[in-house]
């Protein structure tokens, strides 16, 4: 193979690696804290993607109306849980979380979609639609199973996956979609020329790592969050809500879906249900790190896209199955080294 | 007005009751224990009243039913010692002891923390360490000093002694017998039964998931019951 060849292809891999690694950071999130295997996380980035290309054209994402509907669901909710402890304080916080925020949130986009907003406003606009759409799936799906078992857990995450994937067909219809980039163009280093979009992908993606690292050692909810993860029970007796940590994860979850949309939206044409396979990739990189560690996911998502890329080269046909047959030997390892526990 | 009071609290496991009806009050300002054997329901009754297992009857705290959930009696400030500590191992002292005081303002919990590594230099000495490597009385001081960042009014404190060497025993009780003069109530759950009645109020003998007796600390260690099954004949 020609280095030329093998240079284009380790950028491809590297960039969608890049977003496997968020992904794949979102899973172990979401899974350490509430115990959630996240199938959903993928449509979050379909969501994203698909918000962002339809702002792109000037058109109301219809997220934005899903937002709505999520928030009314979520509030109904609170409401049948209130009725049993009447509390005005309780009910009047649900209202401002569940009704006044999305709310909000549509009348913005109602108001800066047909004003043509610069590249970065659209980006930004599509995360705030799409990421406190987490914390309502986890109100609705999650939250009033928080002591169910992994798999109870796992079956809501398979119906709340094709639910969403459902929504995505209904407020986006088949078709495929890609956006303009943030920043159009792309430059040289040495002979290779690199997309300007490749450069926002690696960007973004330290920076999210750098900062869920300063939010996970510096901050006391980041602190309360990988203690619920080590000692759910221990968590709760020093007054951690499990409201709070299990919500906070699944909006990071959501947010880091909504940005990995925003970048790939330029670079594949997404469809309602794309971003289930872009999931299946992030998880192939949490599995390979045992859904626990943060820096082996990034590394494991890494090399998920750079077999992904080569396996598109060599073998284009059996792309996906090449990526994901990468678990089998892992998990042949892994039930061989690690100890058996039963769950709790 | 108690400071807590269990009436008829029944606990079951599966089909098996272990609890059968227990009532319990303690007043504000006391150290009151519970003592008994092995498999008695001392720890269920304590973990009833925190609301870690379900439980029918009425638990009031300061005249009040309490809060549904855990985090909401620590709200409330009560506080469990579990007899499994609950540790966040992977986390340094310094965390753990942070997240004790998770309720708490920034500048509360700055001073609580002061003032507990005054009371537990150990602790600060060791406080970059992961809390999964402490000794076993290191741990049983951190389980205790995490509680303390809360600021609690009432201590639920289940076996302190379990597990540890004599000496570091009497250490632990030195300091909760301390912990009375700062406005600390405490409910004393204690296989150590000698241990326990010398530095507590009152006591409750606890057989079989029952409250088979009641009174002073002197009362109770005078009974010739309790000094034949759990102080080994006096």
């Amino acid at each position: 193979m020609e280095f030329t060849i093998l240079a284009f292809l380790v950028q491809d891999g590297v960039t969608n690696g890049a977003i496997y690694a968020l992904l794949g950071l979102a899973l172990v999130l979401v899974f350490a804290v509430t115990r959630v295997i996240f199938i959903p996380q993928g449509e979050f980035v379909a969501y994203g993607a698909l918000t962002l290309a339809f702002l792109d054209v000037g058109r109301m994402p219809g997220t934005a109306m899903l937002l709505v509907v999520f928030g009314i669901a979520a509030f109904l909710f609170d409401l049948v849980e209130t009725r049993l402890r009447p509390g005005l304080p309780a009910l009047a916080r649900s209202a401002a979380i569940n009704l006044v925020l999305p709310f909000a949130i549509y009348t913005a986009a109602l108001f800066i979609v047909p004003t043509e907003p610069n590249a970065f406003v659209k980006a930004l606009l599509t995360i705030v639609i799409v990421a406190p759409m987490g914390l309502y799936v986890y109100r609705i799906a999650y939250r009033p199973l928080s002591d169910a078992t992994v798999l109870v857990l796992l079956i809501t995450s398979v119906g709340v996956h094709l639910a969403m994937m459902g929504l995505g067909l209904a407020f986006f219809g088949a078709e495929g979609f890609r956006a303009r980039p943030l920043t159009a163009g792309s430059f040289s280093v040495g002979f290779m020329p690199v997309a300007a979009q490749a450069v926002w992908i690696y960007g973004v993606t330290i920076a999210a790592m750098v900062g869920l690292y300063f939010f996970f050692e510096k901050t006391l909810l980041g602190k309360a969050l990988r203690a619920t993860a080590v000692n759910r029970l221990g968590a709760r007796l020093v007054g951690v809500r499990t409201q709070l940590t299990g919500g906070t994860a699944f909006v990071l979850a959501a947010t880091i879906g909504a940005v990995s949309g925003v970048l790939i939206a330029p670079i594949t044409t997404v469809y309602y249900d794309t971003g289930f396979l872009i999931g299946l990739k992030g998880f192939v990189a949490a599995i390979i790190a045992g859904l626990s560690s943060f820096p082996v996911t990034a590394l494991a998502a890494i090399g998920v896209g750079l077999v992904e890329a080569l396996a598109s080269f060599y073998a284009s046909n059996f792309k996906e199955i090449i990526v994901f047959t990468l678990i089998i030997p892992v998990l042949i390892w892994r039930s061989l080294t690690t100890d058996h526990h039963e769950d709790d | 007005m108690s400071l807590l009071q269990l009436s008829d609290i029944r606990v079951s496991y599966g089909k098996a009751e272990v609890l059968h009806g227990v009532d319990l009050a303690m007043a504000e300002g006391r150290i009151v224990t519970v003592i008994g054997a092995n498999g008695a329901g001392k720890t269920t009754l304590l973990n009833a009243a925190m609301g870690v297992v379900p439980s029918s009857g009425t638990i009031l705290y300061r005249g009040k039913p309490v809060p549904p959930s855990v985090e909401g009696r620590v709200a409330a400030g009560m506080c469990l010692v579990s007899e499994k500590r609950e540790l966040f191992g992977s986390m340094s002292v310094e965390d753990n002891m942070e997240l004790g005081g998770f309720l708490r303002s920034a500048s509360e919990r700055a001073e609580a923390r002061a003032d507990l590594y005054d009371r537990f230099p150990r602790l600060k000495e060791r406080r970059k360490q992961l809390a999964g490597t402490l000794s076993g009385g290191e741990r049983q001081m951190l389980a205790l000093a995490r509680a303390l960042m809360s600021r609690p009014k009432l201590l639920l404190l289940d076996e302190p002694s379990l597990g540890l060497a004599p000496k570091i025993v009497a250490e632990i009780l030195g300091i909760v017998a301390e912990l009375r003069s700062t406005g600390v109530s405490i409910l004393l759950v204690e296989q150590n039964a000698r241990a326990a009645l010398e530095i507590a109020d009152e006591a409750h003998l606890m057989e079989l998931g029952e409250i088979r007796r009641s009174g002073s600390t002197d009362e109770m260690a005078a009974d010739p019951a309790v000094v034949e099954a759990y102080l080994g004949g006096g």
